[in-house]
C-alpha cells in the first residue's frame, strides 16, 4: 500500500476512535447539569444518584476523549504537513482557537467537578458543571467551523498558492456551518439519550428498578422523543445545503447517475462505478426530486457530469443509508418510548429490550454521518482548494503502517475495556446503592475550602 | 485584523508562548510522569491509590499544556511542526501511546473489577508514563543534535532518555513529598534522594554536548562577555543542586516543615535549564536549519491568535490557582461525590 492510503487510513482510525467519545461527553455534560439542577431544586436523592453514576461515564468518556484528541493534534503535522502549509493561516487560528477557549475551561474545572464535591460549596460545583458542559460545548464549535469550512470554504484568497484569511467572519460563519454545528450536536444528544436510556433499561430488565434508573431512562426516553424527529429535520436541510454547495456529493448519497427531473428515492441498490449505474435497485419514484427540490420534475444533478471528479460512490451511499436508517428507529423507539411514559408511565419489556439493544446506536448513526461527509469531500481535502493528495507527507509508507498497526490496537483493547466497563458499573450500581456505607451526602454538598495550599 | 506588531515581534512573541506552554507542560506533567514512574516501587495498594490520588485532579490540566504548546508550533511555525513532527515520527508515535495508556489507566484502574484488573491497570499506568517520559528525552537529545543520524548522536539520545526519565522520577518524588505524609513520604524522600543525581548528571550530559557539536553554541556560551553574563545560571544550578541534596538528607523535618522546598526547587531546576537550552537554540526553531522568523505564519493570522491569547491565558492562570489552591494539601482519597 502506498503512504497516501496509509496515511488516510491511519487518520481516518484515529479520528474515528477521537469522535466516539467526544459525542458521548458534550451532550452527557448537559445531561449531568439537568440532573444536578433537579437534585438542588427538588432534593430528591434519585437526581444525585443519577448524577453520581452517569459523572463517573462521563469521566471514563472524558478520558478517552482527551487521550485520543491529543494524538488527533499531532496528526496533522505527522501525516498532512501540506495541510498546514496551505491553509495554516485558516486553520491554525481556528485550532488555536478552539485550544484556549475549550480545553482549558474543560480540563481545569473538570477536576472541580469530578472530585470537587466535597471540597468546594455547591454553587461553585454547579458552576464547574456548567462550564464543562460549556467548555466540550465551545470545543464542538470550533473545530466544527474549521471542518465546515473544509467543506465550504469562503473568507479567504489565495496569494501565490497560499491561503490567507480576508473576512473572518465569512470564514468562522461559513455556509455549512449552521448546518453541520445543529446536526452534530443533536446527533451529540441521540447518542446520549440511546446511551442514557440503553444502559439504564439493561438495569432495569436485570430487576435493578431504584429511582435512580427510573429517572435517567425517562430522561433518555424524552430526549430520543424530542431529538429523533428534529434531527430528521436538520438532517434534511443540511442536505439541501449540501446540493448547493458540494453537489456531487449528494448525487452520490442519492445513487443517481444522471441529470435530470423524477429522480427517485433510492431506498436500497448497489451502485457499480465501473457500469455508471445501480443494481438490485429498491426505489420510490421522483421522491429524491421531491425531497431536494420540492417539485416532482424537479431537476437533480447525477454522477455522470462530474466524472473523475466525484467521491468514490459506494461507501458514501452505504454509510447515508446507515445513517439515515439508524435516525428512523430512533425516530420510532423515541416516539413509542414516549407514549408509553405518557400512557402507563413506564415500558412495556419488548421496548426496554429495544432500548438497550440501541445502547450504542448513536455511535453508528454518528459514525456513518461522518463517513458520508469526509469520503464525500474527496478528492479534495479543502473544496477547490487543496486536495487530499498534495497534503500527504513525506513518511515511508513502512512506519506509517507500524503506527498504524500500533494504534489499531490499543483502539480495540480499549473500547473493549470502556464498553466492558460501563457494563460493570452498571450492574454495581444495585450493590452499591444498597451498601450501607454507602450514604448519600448531606443536601448542603461539600465541606469548607481546605485551608490554603 | 492587521497586525498591530511588527512580523519579528510577532515572531518572538509566539515563539516566547510556545516555550511558556513547553516548559509549563515539562513541569507539570513532569511530576505526574514521576509519579507514574515511582508507582512500581512500591507493592502496597494503599500507598499505589495515594500516589495516584496525589495528581488525579491535575493530570488532565497539566497534560493541556502539551496540546498547547504543539498547537503554536502548528499554528505560529507550521513548516517547523512539519519539519520536526516528520523528523520525530516513530518516538512521537510511541509517545502518543504511552499517554493514552497513562492517561485511560487513571479512570481504569479506580473502575477496576478486581485487584488482578487494577494490578494490570497499575502496569500500564507505570508503563505509560515510562514510555513518555523516554520518548520525551529521546527526541530532546535528538532536536538538540540536529536529527544528527550517525551513531554517537544516537546513544546521546538513549542517555537524553534516560536523564529526563531520571528528572521527571525526581520532580514526582518532591510533589509526593509535598503532598503526602507517613511512611509514603519517607519513601519519596528517598527516591528523590536518588534520583537528584541523574538530574545533576543529565543537565552537566547536555551542557557539555551542545556546545560541543555545535561551534555557534560554544561562541554564544564561551565568548566574552557571554561568559560573565550567563555565570549565574551553572552557578545557580550548581547551588540548588548541593543545597538539594543538603536538605534531602533530613527530610522529613519536625512539623513537616519546608515541606514545599524540594519541588519548588525541583521546578527552578527546569527552568534554569530550559534557559540555557532556549540561550543555546535561539534564533533557530529547527536547530541549524531554520529560525523562528523564516517559519512564522502569516502576520494577519497571528494577530488574530494574539488577541484570544491576550485574553484567554490570563483567565486560565487564574482558575489554575484556584484549582490548586482547592486540590491543596494532602492527598485524599479521590471520590466522585
Ligand atoms: C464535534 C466535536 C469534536 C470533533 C469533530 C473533534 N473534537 Fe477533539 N474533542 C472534543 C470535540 C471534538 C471535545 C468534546 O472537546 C473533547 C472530547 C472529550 C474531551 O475531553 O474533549 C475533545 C478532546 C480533544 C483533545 C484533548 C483536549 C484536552 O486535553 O482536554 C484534543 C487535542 C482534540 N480533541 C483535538 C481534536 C482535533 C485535532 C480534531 C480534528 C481533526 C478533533 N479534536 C475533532
Ligand atoms: C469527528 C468526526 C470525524 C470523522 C469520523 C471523520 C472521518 C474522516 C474519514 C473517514 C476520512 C477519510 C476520507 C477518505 O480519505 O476517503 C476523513 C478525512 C479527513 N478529515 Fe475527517 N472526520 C471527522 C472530523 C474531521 C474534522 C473536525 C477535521 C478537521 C478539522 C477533519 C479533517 C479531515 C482531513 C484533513 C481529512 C483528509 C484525510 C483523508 O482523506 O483521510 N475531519 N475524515
Ligand atoms: C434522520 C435523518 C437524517 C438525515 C436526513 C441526515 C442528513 C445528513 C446529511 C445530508 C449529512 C451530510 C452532510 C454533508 O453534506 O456534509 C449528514 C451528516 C451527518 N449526520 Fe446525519 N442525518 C440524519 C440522521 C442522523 C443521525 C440520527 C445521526 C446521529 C445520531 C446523524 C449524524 C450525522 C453526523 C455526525 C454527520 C457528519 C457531520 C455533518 O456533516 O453534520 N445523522 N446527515
Amino acid at each position: 500500500m502506498d503512504a497516501l492510503l496509509l496515511a488516510r487510513i491511519q487518520f481516518a482510525a484515529n479520528i474515528s476512535f477521537h469522535i466516539l467519545f467526544p459525542t458521548i461527553t458534550i451532550a452527557l455534560g448537559w445531561v449531568l447539569l439537568f440532573f444536578k439542577l433537579r437534585f438542588n431544586a427538588t432534593r430528591n436523592e434519585a437526581w444525585m444518584d443519577a448524577y453520581r453514576f452517569w459523572v463517573k461515564v462521563f469521566a471514563l468518556s472524558f478520558a478517552l476523549g482527551v487521550v485520543s484528541g491529543i494524538t488527533m493534534s499531532f496528526q496533522f503535522g505527522t501525516n498532512w504537513p501540506g495541510f498546514m502549509e496551505k491553509v495554516g493561516n485558516v486553520a491554525g487560528p481556528l485550532l488555536a482557537y478552539e485550544v484556549l477557549t475549550a480545553f482549558f475551561l474543560e480540563a481545569t474545572f473538570l477536576g472541580i467537578m469530578l472530585f470537587g464535591f466535597r471540597r468546594v460549596p455547591n454553587w461553585v460545583h454547579t458552576t464547574a458543571t456548567v462550564l464543562v458542559a460549556f467548555g466540550t460545548t465551545m470545543s464542538a464549535f470550533w473545530i466544527l467551523v474549521l471542518n465546515s469550512w473544509m467543506h465550504t470554504p469562503a473568507g479567504h484568497e489565495l496569494r501565490d498558492g497560499i491561503v490567507h484569511a480576508v473576512d473572518w467572519f465569512a470564514i468562522v460563519f461559513n455556509p455549512s456551518l449552521p448546518y453541520r454545528l445543529a446536526h452534530m450536536l443533536i446527533a451529540s444528544g441521540l447518542t446520549c439519550a440511546f446511551l442514557i436510556a440503553g444502559l439504564s433499561a439493561w438495569r432495569w430488565l436485570r430487576g435493578d428498578r431504584g429511582d435512580a434508573v427510573r429517572v435517567a431512562l425517562r430522561t433518555g426516553v424524552v430526549m430520543a422523543a424530542v431529538l429523533a424527529p428534529t434531527q430528521l429535520v436538520v438532517g434534511d436541510m443540511h442536505g439541501l445545503n449540501t446540493l448547493e454547495h458540494q453537489p456531487a456529493k449528494v448525487a452520490a448519497m442519492e445513487g443517481n447517475w444522471e441529470t435530470r427531473g423524477h429522480v427517485p428515492l433510492v431506498l436500497f441498490a448497489i451502485p457499480d462505478e465501473a457500469a455508471r449505474t445501480n443494481h438490485f435497485e429498491i426505489a420510490i419514484p421522483s421522491g429524491a426530486s421531491l425531497i431536494l427540490t420540492h417539485r416532482a420534475d424537479g431537476v437533480v444533478p447525477g454522477l455522470n457530469e462530474f466524472e473523475g471528479k466525484h467521491p468514490p460512490v459506494a461507501p458514501v451511499f452505504y454509510a447515508f443509508r446507515i445513517m439515515v436508517g439508524t435516525g428512523m428507529l430512533m425516530i420510532a423507539m423515541g416516539l413509542a418510548g414516549a407514549f408509553f411514559l405518557w400512557r402507563r408511565g413506564e415500558l412495556p419489556r419488548l421496548l426496554l429490550r429495544g432500548f438497550a439493544v440501541m445502547t450504542f446506536a448513536g455511535w453508528v448513526a454518528t459514525l456513518a454521518g461522518w463517513y458520508v461527509t469526509e469520503i464525500g469531500r474527496q478528492p479534495w481535502l479543502v473544496t477547490g482548494v487543496l486536495t487530499t493528495a498534495d497534503a500527504v507527507g513525506p513518511v515511508p509508507a513502512g512506519s506509517v503502517g507500524t503506527t498504524l498497526a500500533m494504534y489499531l490496537i490499543i483502539y480495540a483493547l480499549l473500547l473493549a475495556a470502556y464498553v466492558g466497563t460501563l457494563y460493570r458499573l452498571a450492574a454495581k450500581g444495585k450493590v452499591a446503592e444498597a451498601v450501607p456505607g454507602n450514604q448519600p451526602v448531606p443536601p448542603t454538598g461539600g465541606g469548607p475550602l481546605p485551608q490554603g495550599a | 485584523m492587521t497586525p498591530f506588531l511588527s512580523p519579528d515581534a510577532l515572531a518572538l512573541t509566539f515563539a516566547a508562548l510556545m516555550a511558556a506552554s513547553i516548559l509549563a507542560y515539562v513541569v507539570l506533567d513532569g511530576f505526574d510522569l514521576g509519579v507514574g514512574l515511582l508507582l512500581p516501587t512500591t507493592a502496597d495498594v494503599a500507598q499505589r491509590d495515594r500516589m495516584v490520588a496525589s495528581i488525579g485532579p491535575f493530570w488532565d490540566a497539566n497534560e493541556t499544556w502539551l496540546v498547547l504548546g504543539v498547537g503554536l508550533l502548528l499554528v505560529a511555525f507550521p513548516v517547523a511542526h512539519g519539519m520536526v513532527l516528520t523528523a520525530l515520527y516513530m518516538p512521537v508515535a510511541l509517545m502518543l501511546v504511552g499517554l493514552i495508556l497513562r492517561g485511560v489507566a487513571f479512570e481504569f484502574r479506580a473502575k477496576a473489577a478486581g485487584p488482578l484488573d487494577k494490578r494490570r491497570w497499575d502496569a500500564a499506568f507505570a508503563g505509560g508514563s515510562a514510555l513518555a517520559a523516554l520518548t520525551q528525552g529521546w527526541m530532546l537529545g535528538r532536536y538538540v543534535l540536529g536529527f544528527d543520524p550517525s551513531a554517537g548522536a544516537l546513544l546521546f539520545a538513549a542517555l537524553s532518555a534516560m536523564g529526563v526519565a531520571g528528572a521527571y522520577a525526581f520532580i514526582g518524588a518532591c510533589w509526593l513529598i509535598w503532598r503526602t505524609e507517613g511512611d509514603l513520604q519517607k519513601q519519596a524522600v528517598a527516591w528523590a534522594r536518588r534520583t537528584l543525581w541523574v538530574v545533576g548528571l543529565g543537565i552537566v550530559g547536555v551542557s557539555l554536548a551542545t556546545p560541543l557539536a555545535s561551534p555557534r553554541i560554544l561562541a554564544r556560551w564561551f565568548e566574552m562577555p557571554n561568559l560573565l553574563l550567563l555565570a549565574p545560571l551553572p552557578l545557580a544550578t550548581t547551588a540548588l543542586v548541593i543545597g538539594l541534596h543538603a536538605l534531602l538528607k533530613h527530610m522529613p523535618l519536625p512539623g513537616d516543615a519546608l515541606k514545599r522546598v524540594p519541588f519548588w526547587a525541583a521546578v527552578a531546576l527546569f527552568c534554569l535549564s530550559f534557559a540555557g537550552l532556549a540561550w543555546s537554540f535561539f534564533p533557530y526553531i529547527v536547530p541549524e536549519q531554520l529560525t523562528l522568523f523564516q517559519a512564522a505564519s502569516a502576520p494577519e493570522s497571528l494577530t488574530i491568535i494574539l488577541v484570544g491569547a491576550l485574553f484567554v491565558l490570563p483567565v486560565i492562570l487564574a482558575y489554575t490557582v484556584l484549582a490548586w489552591r482547592i486540590f491543596g494539601g494532602k492527598a485524599m482519597d479521590l471520590r466522585y461525590d
